[in-house]
């Protein structure tokens, strides 16, 4: 199996206004990821399991160590190249979903196809086959506004997954979910690494942590576990 | 898709992005009539001068036309001598008086033109015909209503009026043939032409041979400066003024009125430009948990930029396209306004449209909607995206 994500001594310090002084959000993470493994990062809140996440899709710069996604060090890229980096290997999916609430279904999963310039025709082909895969062709037309929260969740995972990244990010996807709900998603990112994505979930969720291949604790920015679960 | 999320920003509030439209075509409105009031009074008077096609006027030595009672002598041997140069081709003696004319029971006082009436230097007929005797005259609408006259009637047109014997001098009985639009004359004034050499008649020995003006019209514009150039060389004794000369004298008179829709013109830009950037800014503030995610996503910074600077562009351009439409309305109204002020030909538009007004007009305000829109678009790209996310979260 190939080595997808390399992440080596990685720190990320953050100066608080008014006198807060220095905090230390992750002092000293290293971790390997494989190609299609399904990695679920837990610990209690303030532990820098987020801010972690943000550093390995490239949102936030690490103060120090690195990060290295298929061979590039993405924490030394320049900012444009950073957001294509985004746009094009790395999906995302939110606890709060953050679809436009002005666009319907099918655009939003359209949004990054168009801003990676895939022609219209193409794009539209591909946001309503994801939007298909993710059980949602029959909601095409719908504003976020008129989904469910699970729905909408389901088409920021489409989004997420519009340009084929090989690496899916997702901080709390199932936060804002009822447990029915929840347990869909948990299926579905099951599904979604099943055909091939490898996915880091940060999240509270237990049900959401057994379901991946490997877990990791953190506790105060370090990781103090990291195990493979059974059956994986 | 880059216009979709553009136009769906805007309707988001809609009545928020219709008043800020409004506000945007006020301020347009009010930059147009100012551009149209910079250029537009100077172009009129040009014109003006302009449309009866004579590019010279001549008047008494160190005066302007009709700017002082003064008048030249020897008028019929300098109109002689004019008519010599080379490239004139028309020459138009007026003098200019005041008559006193009575037609059934009602009487009036107009301004008079000597003129010649083959040449129809001053006035256009708009119905019946010019003079072709000695005792024949064209006037005025006004002059018309004031006595109560018709065509073909008599009317008896005094020249003067002696307060001691209490007696008008001058007087001769003119036949009314025609109805006359005076080009240079203001609104309400009552007018009337009749042939120079009756007029002068009319005035005695102090006008005899004696006219107020020449207009002189050269063969082409072309020409004008070689037939000035001869005139100053032929009559020492008189001033002669070409359009573009008359125009320099106009734009010093005028530079207050130029000056004054400067500083209102640019006031209006600032405000619509200030409208704008409050309200895409406050559109940008709500919408940061969005643009943040775009950025998250993989929408490049510029595009961001772009869409907040289309957002503030749009607005900008639909007001000004509004305010086009209220400006001219406006314009009319105030240019009916001040088409009554006193001593100005009726002829004069203060807010003269020309197709370049409404191009300067939209270039400036287009121009605004990008500058307006830079402070709100910085403002969205260049946030960190992890701090707001999180700051997001929270809120």
């Amino acid at each position: 199996m190939t080595r997808l994500l390399v992440a080596r001594d990685v720190k990320r310090d953050y100066h608080m206004g008014g006198g807060g002084g220095l905090v230390h959000a992750v002092r000293g993470v290293s971790l390997d990821v494989d190609d299609g493994d399904y990695l679920a990062v837990v610990g209690p809140s303030g532990c820098g399991k987020s801010t972690l996440l943000n550093l390995i899709g490239g949102i936030d710069r690490p103060s120090s160590g690195s990060i290295e996604i298929s061979g590039e060090r993405v924490d030394t890229m320049r900012d444009a190249d950073a957001t294509r980096f985004r746009l094009l290997r790395v999906g995302f999916v939110f606890q709060r979903f953050y679809l436009m609430p002005a666009l319907t279904a099918l655009e939003n999963v359209e949004l990054p196809l168009a801003e990676a310039k895939v022609a219209r025709k193409e794009r539209v082909a591909r946001a309503r086959e994801l939007l298909a895969y993710v059980g949602l062709a029959a909601r095409l037309d719908h504003r976020p506004t008129q989904l469910s929260g699970g729905e909408q969740q389901r088409v920021a995972i489409a989004r997420a997954l519009a340009n084929r990244p090989r690496l899916l990010l997702a901080d709390e996807p199932t936060g804002e979910l009822d447990a029915h709900t929840g347990a869909e998603m948990i299926s579905l990112l099951g599904q979604v690494n099943g055909d091939g994505t490898t996915i880091v979930v940060v999240t509270h969720d237990e049900d959401l942590a057994r379901a991946a291949k490997r877990v990791v604790h953190m506790r105060d920015g370090v990781v103090v576990d990291d195990r493979r679960q059974d059956g994986s | 898709m880059l216009f979709r999320l553009v136009w769906a920003s805007l309707v988001r509030h809609r009545a928020r992005t219709l008043l800020a439209v409004l506000g945007v075509a006020v301020s347009a409105a009010m930059l147009l009539d100012m551009v149209m009031l910079s250029s537009g009074m100077r172009a009129s008077f040009k014109n003006l001068l302009l449309s009866r096609g004579f590019q010279i006027r001549l008047s008494p030595k160190g005066t302007l036309p009709f700017d002082t009672d003064a008048t030249i002598g020897d008028a019929a041997e300098i109109s002689a001598r004019l008519r010599t140069i080379p490239d004139v081709i028309t020459v138009s003696p007026v003098l200019g008086g005041q008559v006193y004319a009575s037609a059934g029971g009602r009487t009036a006082t107009a301004v008079a033109l000597g003129v010649d009436p083959a040449v129809e230097g001053d006035y256009e007929i708009v119905t019946g015909r010019s003079p072709s005797t000695a005792n024949e005259f064209v006037a005025s609408d006004d002059f018309f209503h004031a006595t109560g006259a018709r065509l073909g009637d008599s009317v008896s047109v005094a020249a003067g009026f002696d307060p001691q014997l209490r007696a008008v001098t001058g007087q001769r009985t003119l036949t009314l043939v025609g109805r006359a639009h005076f080009i240079y004359m203001p609104a309400g004034q009552n007018s009337v032409a009749l042939p120079l050499p009756t007029l002068q008649a009319m005035r005695g020995e102090s006008a005899h041979d004696r006219v107020s003006l020449f207009m002189v019209r050269a063969s082409s514009n072309d020409r004008v400066d070689k037939v000035l150039a001869d005139i100053e060389r032929t009559v020492p004794r008189v001033t002669a003024v070409s359009i573009e000369t008359a125009m320099q004298q106009v734009d010093e008179r005028l530079s207050y009125f130029r000056q004054l829709a400067v500083i209102l013109g640019a006031v209006s830009l600032g405000v619509g430009f200030l409208l704008v950037t409050t309200l895409v800014t406050v559109s940008v503030n709500e919408r940061l948990g969005e643009i943040i995610v775009m950025r998250a996503i993989g929408v490049a910074r510029e595009r961001v930029v772009l869409q907040v600077l289309l957002e503030s562009s749009a607005i900008m351009l639909v007001g000004a396209l509004a305010g086009l439409g209220l400006g001219l309305v406006t314009a009319r109204y105030l240019n009916s306004i001040l088409a009554s002020f006193p001593g100005l030909p009726a002829a004069i538009d203060f807010f003269l449209f020309e197709p370049r007004d409404a191009w300067v007009a939209l270039g400036l305000l287009a121009v605004a909607g990008v500058l307006a829109g830079i402070y709100p678009s910085w403002r969205g790209a260049s946030l960190p995206i992890a701090v707001t996310l999180r700051e997001e979260a929270v809120a």
